[in-house]
């Protein structure tokens, strides 16, 4: 038998019940945090629930040249919707943070922006997202080019059954960026020193990948999808999988790619979301609640689901 | 009783459950390995591997011609056999997951998996031997791929799906074509697991009696047409052991003995290759 990391066999449609299954659970668990919320001259959680989903985002949606922009988007899976016609821009050189409880929609928001959402059987997405102006649905673009602009960090570090060069070389090669040899040397040792994995791994580039450490796979990761030179970077909460100091060496690695790249990172710390994003939007529900500069936001939340959330009331 | 002196009771008993049914099928597999090395042992002589099948009521002569038909016929066989399976396997794995057509294939291919091999050869038969007009090496390859097939088909899903989605995901983000990502990424890591379905696939047609009998039959010469009758290890050996002549009956177990050790020889080194192959298994 062939053992996998984290070798669970998969069967069926698999994302899409983890994303579809959050409306409930958050449903759930915001009534438990209302109950115990103390009682006060504030509405609950619970009842803000029934009247407090705003019909139009609070904060500024739209910037200035935004590389990507997304109107109206909604996306469902067969019948369920799960995201609920969500309006934003997302600016250069700067990271915008998704934040919310589990289920609420912004895992599904960061993949529409590459279309994985189109991987999953019975998804369906609605609305218009244009990454430098152009129509990213746009029936005649080709799919593989529009994700080689745009790399997806995962969750959990997945690297390849492959060499640590090999991991990196693997974009360049299916993209076909470099001509000779010593091109795409150059270039897995440029992505490697960005990565700030070069040093650990210099030694070691024809070792399997699968042998290096949690943090050290996940920067790999990251150092696989600079190698395709992208001009977006999506994080689907890259640390959750990774111990403190691993998390705080990937943090620090958003922080110099933030001056090239537009990341888009979804994250469940809010702590993390306060120290490395600039802008944060949150999401409850499938619906975009609020989106605003990080600080703003979390000192000076505008509604009442984003303040709850953030002062720990539920999620 | 004590709710765990009870829970020890069932504990030891369905230890002891388990223990005897492995030493039951132990034993039936000691035993038959024994009378085949006893049997097959006497008198076993070099001659097995260079003289012809001998006329009836003689003394010596070999299997030559038989250990070579039957190693044309399933080398052939998995040719044919492996890459159809293969694909297919790939199919049902990674792009019908979901479809009806799916469905569809894996049930068809379960009932030929489980299908008696003998309607495998009586279908050949008719498809082939019937229109070329005579029995031929060829057929016999032929029926041999066709069981094949269903077990490659199988491991291939099997092992595929096993192939964690996220190293997909990633492939496929990084804008990687279908095709591309089946190739480079899902392949290599199932590498090991598809390999062995081929050796499982080889080992069960190297052993076919049935399908033969109607499509390469036999041949007690030596010939390397495959249009031609071939001589193959299974129908010598079924030949062989139901006549009356002693030295017959000797090469039949003799023919057993060399089947039985070349699946066990071709198992080894399969996983010898596949350790070679697989530098970058994964630490558990």
């Amino acid at each position: 038998m062939t053992e996998f990391p984290g070798g669970s066999i998969v069967h069926g449609p698999r994302r899409a019940e983890v994303n579809g299954a959050g409306g409930s659970d958050g449903r759930r668990r915001l009534g438990e945090a209302g109950l115990n919320a103390k009682p006060s001259g504030r509405m609950h959680v619970a009842d803000s629930l029934e009247g407090g989903v705003p019909a139009r985002t609070v904060g500024e949606v739209s910037v200035e040249d935004p590389v990507f922009s997304c109107r109206d988007v909604s996306v469902f899976y067969g019948a369920k919707q799960a995201l609920h016609s969500v309006t934003l821009d997302i600016a250069r050189r700067q990271v915008l943070a998704a934040i919310g409880p589990s289920g609420c929609g912004k895992s599904t928001f960061l993949r529409c922006l590459n279309r994985m959402n189109d991987t999953i059987p019975g998804a369906r997405v609605t609305g218009t997202i244009t990454l430098d102006g152009q129509d990213i649905y746009d029936k005649s673009k080709d799919i593989a080019q529009l994700r080689a602009r745009i790399g997806m960090v995962f969750q959990k570090p997945n690297p390849f059954h492959k060499s640590i060069y090999d991991n990196v070389a693997y974009g360049p090669r299916i993209h076909k960026l470099t001509r000779t040899r010593a091109d795409l040397d150059e270039l897995v040792f440029t992505s490697l020193s960005r990565a700030g994995l070069w040093n650990e791994v210099k030694d070691r580039l024809s070792a399997p990948a699968v042998g290096l450490s949690g943090g050290q796979q996940q920067r790999l990761c990251i150092a696989r999808t600079l190698a395709v030179q992208p001009e977006v970077i999506l994080m689907d909460e890259p640390c959750s999988a990774l111990d403190p100091i691993a998390t705080a060496r990937v943090e620090d690695l958003i922080e110099e790619l933030r001056a090239s790249y537009a990341i888009v990172m979804v994250t469940h710390s809010m702590q993390q979301a306060a120290r490395v994003s600039q802008r944060t939007a949150f999401f409850y529900m499938g619906k975009l609640i609020e989106v605003s500069d990080t600080d703003h936001v979390f000192t000076n939340p505008q509604h009442r689901l984003t303040e709850d959330y953030i002062t720990g009331r539920f999620g | 009783m004590s709710r765990r002196t009870f829970r020890k009771i069932i504990n030891g008993f369905a230890l002891g459950m388990s223990g005897v049914a492995t030493l039951v099928g132990l034993l039936l597999l000691g035993a038959l390995l024994w009378s085949l090395l006893k049997n097959g042992l006497a008198q076993f002589s070099l001659d097995v591997f260079t003289r012809m099948t001998p006329p009836p009521a003689t003394g010596g002569g070999g299997l030559l011609n038989a250990i070579y038909g039957s190693a044309i016929m399933t080398l052939i066989g998995i040719l044919i056999g492996g890459p159809v399976g293969v694909l297919a396997g790939t199919y049902l794995a990674e792009y019908g997951r979901n479809t009806r057509l799916s469905t569809v294939i894996r049930f068809v291919n379960d009932v030929l998996l489980s299908a008696p091999s003998i309607i495998i050869g009586l279908f050949v038969y008719e498809l082939v031997v019937v229109p070329m007009g005579n029995f031929s090496a060829i057929s016999g390859a032929i029926s041999l791929a066709i069981i094949a097939m269903p077990v490659i088909v199988r491991t291939t899903e099997d092992m595929l799906n096993l192939v964690p989605q996220s190293i997909k995901d990633a492939s496929t983000a990084m804008g990687a074509y279908p095709w591309r990502t089946t190739v480079s990424i899902a392949y290599p890591a199932a590498r090991s697991g598809m390999l062995t379905g081929l050796l499982l696939a080889v080992a069960r047609i190297s052993g076919e009696t049935a399908p033969l009998l109607f499509t390469a039959l036999n041949n007690q010469f030596w010939s390397t047409n495959l249009k031609e009758p071939m001589a193959n290890l299974p129908v010598v050996i079924f030949q062989f052991a139901l006549s009356p002549y002693a030295n017959w009956q000797r090469l039949a177990w003799q023919g057993a003995l060399v089947i039985t050790f070349a699946i066990l020889i071709l198992s080894i080194l399969a996983r010898i290759v596949v350790a070679r192959l697989n530098p970058a298994r994964v630490r558990k």
